[in-house]
């Protein structure tokens, strides 16, 4: 990619740029549920003032007029904001297919009438577990009940729903059960979701990662469970990577289709890439989203192939996996440059085989046993007075 | 399906232009088709009112010269069976 005077680097020439399809809003980092894997940042109680309604409806319009179809609305819980309804009405008059992405806390009778009337496309609901003993431990809350209470309620509003579910050690034996679940709750779609080691679930990792028979069996559960329903009910499974020997092609490449606004307006290709160090990410606040888009030197980054190093630059596979992911490359290397661990290519490919086994060490003293950390104000605190984070 | 069949597009999708990409596109919970401009063509006419054969006909007035039947009626074949569009229940 060739630098521009003014620091900023053009897209690669013959190639044009396409626009960001997929918009992720996450409204808010505040969240009523503590998961042990959550995406957002340890640090998040760091971050500065969320962005008001006429922020998020100029930029909404900004990424319409870049090209973005698919909305989704995030967080935290996306429905501690009051003004999540003004928001998705403004999204639906801009010609974007939204898609509320929730615990279910919060949502009641008046609320999601108010979002068909303003044009909310679908809803995915997350439920931790298929049994109310795991589910509420995982997130350190009570709202099994509740989220079977919501479920219903989006059926009743005739919307396509989403079940999504974060697999890992302490549940995905139970994948059979969640498939009956979706099915009893008339989910269209469901995802199964292998924990991806980043943020919070990178710090619990030993007592998250699954072993290989876990995964296996889990895969074949779900297999069987296909065939049986047929259409009915489309269904994801997303591998985790550390039982990979090729690596993700993460967000389909760096700043290709993804674009990420976080609660305080900071852009971002990916839900994780924040914690990158020297990556100066742009705010909503200062710039406008084309600028982001096209001409911020973060989002060019990692664009194309220059910036790649051995064993990337000469891999065929280039083209088809962009390296793998950045985060995890700076997360466990400390050089987000550097291929992504996964490839069994990299020379960094046993830290990852390293993690598995440590994971799955049989005879550990029950001192020496890690326990697993919340996601909540607390510990967040705690984590944002470490630097480097993770 | 066959000439006097009404199609509709399947529940949840919706079908529109985007100006960015210079296409129509199909839009639907996590993903979205871009449509080639036949294709587009076609599905714009996919209204859970007009029946195969005046779709047909309504492209043949548009495209004159072109006997166009076999590739709309083969591309809507295509399109139910990957679920976008649906024959209208009577």
């Amino acid at each position: 990619m060739p630098a521009k005077g003014d620091g900023s680097v053009s897209s690669q020439p013959n190639q044009p740029l396409w626009p960001p399809l997929w918009l992720l809003a996450e409204l808010t980092y505040r969240c009523p549920l503590h998961c042990v894997y959550c995406s957002n940042p340890v640090d998040y109680t760091a971050y500065g003032e969320e962005l008001t309604t006429e922020e998020w409806v100029r930029v909404l319009r900004e990424g319409r007029q870049l090209g973005a179809t698919q909305l989704g609305f995030s967080g935290g819980e996306p429905l501690v904001r009051d003004d999540l309804e003004v928001l998705v009405a403004e999204a639906r008059r801009l010609g974007y297919y939204s898609n509320l992405i929730t615990s279910g806390v919060g949502l009641n009778e008046r609320r999601i009438a108010a979002l068909k009337e303003g044009g909310l496309d679908h809803i995915q609901v997350s439920f931790q577990d298929s049994t109310r003993e795991m589910n509420d431990f995982l997130s350190s809350t009570r709202t099994f009940d509740l989220k079977r209470r919501i479920a219903k309620l989006v059926k009743q509003y005739d919307y396509p729903m989403v079940l999504n579910v974060v697999l890992h050690r302490l549940n995905i034996d139970h994948v059979g059960q969640i498939l009956e679940l979706a099915a009893e709750l008339e989910a269209e779609y469901v995802e199964l979701a292998n924990t991806q080691y980043y943020g919070w679930a990178y710090l619990n990792r030993d007592l998250l990662l699954p072993s290989r028979e876990q995964l296996e069996r889990a895969e074949e559960v779900t297999n069987r469970f296909r065939e049986r329903v047929g259409n009915r009910m489309k269904i994801y499974f997303v591998v985790p990577d550390y039982y990979e020997n090729r690596p993700k092609a993460c967000m389909n490449g760096w700043g290709s289709v993804f674009l990420n606004l976080t609660a305080d307006g900071l852009a971002l290709p990916c839900h994780e890439a924040r914690m990158l160090p020297g990556l100066d990410f742009p705010s909503v606040r200062e710039h406008d989203l084309r600028w982001i888009w096209h001409d911020s030197p973060a989002f060019n980054r990692y664009r194309g192939d220059e910036w790649m190093q051995e064993p990337c630059r000469s891999c065929p596979e280039k083209a088809k996996d962009y390296g793998g992911c950045r985060c995890q490359a700076y997360l466990l290397t400390g050089d987000a440059a550097l291929a992504d661990p996964v490839c069994d290519k990299s020379p960094h490919h046993a830290l990852i085989t390293l993690a598995v086994e440590r994971a799955h060490q049989k005879n550990i003293s029950v001192a020496a046993q890690p326990v697993l950390l919340y996601r909540d104000d607390k510990n967040s605190r705690a984590l944002s007075r470490k630097t480097p984070i993770a | 399906m066959n000439e006097d069949s009404v199609l509709e597009l399947a529940r949840h999708y919706r079908f529109q232009w985007e100006q960015a990409q210079q296409a129509y596109v199909l839009l639907y919970p996590e993903g979205m088709v871009k449509l080639g401009t036949s294709a587009g063509e076609i599905l714009k006419r996919v209204d859970g009112i007009s029946p195969v054969s005046a779709i047909v006909a309504d492209l043949e007035r548009a495209f004159p010269g072109a006997d166009l039947r076999r590739d709309v009626t083969e591309f809507l074949a295509h399109a139910s069976e990957r679920g976008w569009i649906r024959v209208k229940p009577a």
